[in-house]
């Protein structure tokens, strides 16, 4: 199960990974994305690492977690 | 091909590199960290910017292969990278050398990008704002079709282009840095990062 | 085979403070600190054994098991620092300060025998700018250490700024490493810290001090005091409207009115804020729970620091929170914007609240706000914020209902009962 993983210090709020996956990250009122942490949809999965490849700060990572947290 | 057909070649893949970099340049500059506050599509833009550069990149290839293989001037496949050691137009051509090697190498840097600190990436980056006015330096200097007065408008319409997409950079530069201090000032509190007044966020969606 | 727990006989019932503050005393009641010699072997598995059986678990606010951290720094090699954590950003406590003046060499004992067990090369205590007589005591006492050869691993002391988020232990690190006192994210909590490329071992100076005396006295004596599920004692700090403010050793399970009672309060305490300002209030019909991590959590608050603060009944518990808030948001280290716009935002609702400036979209929005930063930062600053002002409007329920009614109590022109240090921000 892939979920998506940002970090917050080096994220600066340019919103293109809300852009690009809007059915799983939203930005909270400052523009800062908002992760809900369930694991990706399989078809969503492609998409993602496209956004963390471009996120311009490198914020974005994926992660394989077996299971719930 | 005839030398006619190549001269022609070199002149329209020119001038088209030339628009597409000034394209290129203007949605460059225009990146914003904040696109999101204002509802604009900051993730589509970034991408235009990228494919532009690299459709830019192709023009510019064809400008550099035609001018080599014309047999009517003499421009060495060394003259292309190596400023000012063609034979024709030793100068200018120069300068056209010089604005190759600068966009090589922040095309290169950007293929690149992941591997390396993102600090470095930037610096290297922006030496785009260099290798852009030495083309546009080199477009008219070379003197080809620089006195057809629509290349004079397009290069005015390209520097002009430039010119108001860096104003409106510097201005978002210094209202994020007042909005900072602001910030700083009421919480005690220095971001790291750029500040936009709560007036501009008004347009930004809600989670 | 060196056998830990068969040091120098206790003085008695197991304590922190108390003792001979100069190394000559300190040696001469509590015996010499149980470091290794000859097979390091042999110690170092009785040294991690003693420790897991005390059950000690960190006293800097996080509760971590000690034994755990201890393993994971073990992994990240030999080389490393242990990092001794006297920061004490909450303003309310000042239990670390008198460990270090009081029992300095308690504080060091525990970080050699940590230095030992990891082959650590050096001991950094970290006493924060302007703290100058925490710092004499510090120097003093490392000073008398390397005359008498006390010190097989070096120790150096080291000033990190004033700020509350300087003395999260990866912020901390950094700041040894790099000048600059910034958290990092850590996902994953089993990775050890860096100072360039050797480990780190962080650890606050109260648990050093009981990692020494654990080592001395073997688990038992620190078992014999507190629950099966948290063992041992605290220090903490006791402050707000008593007569009597100070620093106590009490024995964790206590109950938490019992720990407020040593200081004296001034009339019947309106309410007790546990963990300092990061942590929770507590309403009165809680005031006998113990004070242990796991009793604590199942009332909703969290143990945290050593601190317990009286709110007097003359005071506004709404508009106290507020000021906690607006203090929040100033330290946030400014990395992570849910942090340095969130807190703010929060601190601003609720300021609306305590002066009975309520618009009728305030408590959603504040409640919003609160769900939106929990957990977004890469340290648990905002987590404390959001905490503290979660549990003000649990527990000042009542006076939630009379302010959003538009009715400021009136007694939120009192002088604050709470510390805070001087801030550009007046709250």
């Amino acid at each position: 199960m892939i979920r998506i993983l940002i970090d917050p210090a080096a994220c600066d709020a340019y919103g293109y990974c809300a852009e690009l996956l809007p059915e799983a990250i939203t930005l909270d009122e400052w523009g800062y994305p908002v992760v809900d942490g369930k694991p990706l949809p399989p078809e969503l999965v492609d998409t993602a690492r496209r956004a963390a490849r471009d996120c311009p700060r490198r914020a974005i990572t994926l992660r394989e977690r077996k299971g719930g947290r | 091909m005839s030398s006619t057909d190549l001269w022609y070649a070199t002149r329209a893949s020119g001038l088209m590199a030339l628009i597409l970099l000034t394209l290129t340049m203007v949605l460059g500059i225009t990146t914003s960290t904040r696109a999101r506050a204002r509802n604009w599509p900051g993730f589509a833009q970034q991408e235009m910017h990228r494919r532009i550069s690299m459709i830019a990149v192709v023009f510019l290839g064809i400008h550099v292969v035609t001018s080599v293989l014309d047999t009517f001037v003499n421009i060495s496949w060394a003259a292309v990278v190596i400023p000012f050691t063609s034979s024709y137009g030793t100068f200018w051509v120069g300068v056209g050398a010089i604005a190759l090697d600068l966009m090589i190498a922040v095309f290169v840097t950007s293929l690149l990008r992941a591997r390396m600190r993102p600090g470095t990436w930037r610096a290297l980056h922006w030496l785009a704002y260099l290798s852009w006015p030495v083309a546009l330096a080199h477009t008219f200097g070379m003197g080809t079709d620089s006195r057809e007065s629509w290349v004079i408008v397009l290069g005015i319409v390209c520097v002009a282009s430039v010119a108001a997409a860096l104003a409106w950079r510097l201005r978002e530069v210094s209202r994020q840095a007042s909005a900072r201090t602001a910030h700083a000032s009421v919480t005690g509190v220095p971001p790291k990062h750029l500040v936009l007044s709560a007036r501009s966020r008004a347009g930004s969606r809600r989670a | 085979m060196h056998s830990l727990s068969e040091a120098v006989p206790t003085t008695g019932r197991y304590r922190l403070l108390g003792h001979p503050t100069d190394l000559a005393g300190h040696v001469a009641t509590l015996g010499p600190a149980p470091l290794p010699s000859g097979s390091a072997r042999g110690w170092h598995e009785a040294f991690v054994s003693v420790l897991e059986a005390s059950g000690l678990a960190g006293r800097g606010g996080a509760g971590f098991p000690s034994a755990i951290k201890l393993a994971v720094a073990h992994a990240a090699g030999r080389g490393g620092t242990i990092v001794v954590n006297a920061m004490e950003g909450e303003p309310a406590s000042d239990k670390d300060k008198l460990l270090l003046i009081r029992s300095p060499h308690l504080v060091l004992d525990g970080a050699q025998l940590l230095a030992a067990a990891t082959s650590a090369q050096r001991v950094t205590v970290c006493v924060p700018a302007g703290r100058e007589q925490v710092a004499s005591a510090v120097s003093l006492a490392m000073a008398e250490r390397a005359a008498a050869g006390c010190a097989p691993v070096q120790e150096v002391m080291v000033r990190p700024p004033d700020r509350f988020v300087a003395g999260e232990e990866s912020a901390l690190v950094r700041w040894v490493e790099s000048g600059r006192s910034l958290p990092s994210f850590r996902p994953d909590k089993g990775t050890p810290l860096h100072i360039g490329r050797k480990g780190a071992l962080v650890h606050n100076a109260e648990t050093l001090a009981h990692i020494a005396m654990i080592a001395r006295t073997g688990p038992e004596a620190f078992r014999a005091h507190g629950l099966v599920e948290d063992p041992g004692t605290s220090l903490v700090t006791i402050s707000g409207a008593v007569e009597h403010p100070g620093v106590v050793e009490v024995d964790r399970g206590t109950p938490l009115i019992d720990i407020a009672n040593r200081a004296t309060p001034i009339g019947a305490p309106q309410a007790l804020l546990v963990g300092g300002y990061g942590g929770s209030w507590v309403d009165p019909v809680h005031f006998t729970t113990p004070y242990a991590s796991l009793s604590l959590r199942a009332i909703g608050a969290t143990a945290g620091v050593g601190i317990v603060i009286v709110l007097g009944q003359d005071a506004c518990g709404l508009v106290e929170s507020a000021r906690v808030a607006h203090y929040m948001a100033g330290q946030s280290a400014g990395q992570c914007g849910p942090c340095v716009y969130g807190l703010p935002a929060i601190a601003d609702d609720m300021t609306r609240l305590a002066r009975g400036h309520v618009d009728p979209g305030l408590m959603a929005r504040l409640e919003r706000r609160l769900r939106e930063v929990d957990g977004r930062g890469a340290c648990r600053h905002p987590d404390g914020a959001v905490n503290l002002v979660r549990s003000a409007l649990g527990v000042f329920a009542a006076d939630l209902a009379d302010h959003v009614g538009g009715a400021a109590c009136g007694r939120g022109n009192r002088p604050s009962q709470l510390r805070f240090p001087q801030t550009k921000r007046a709250a």
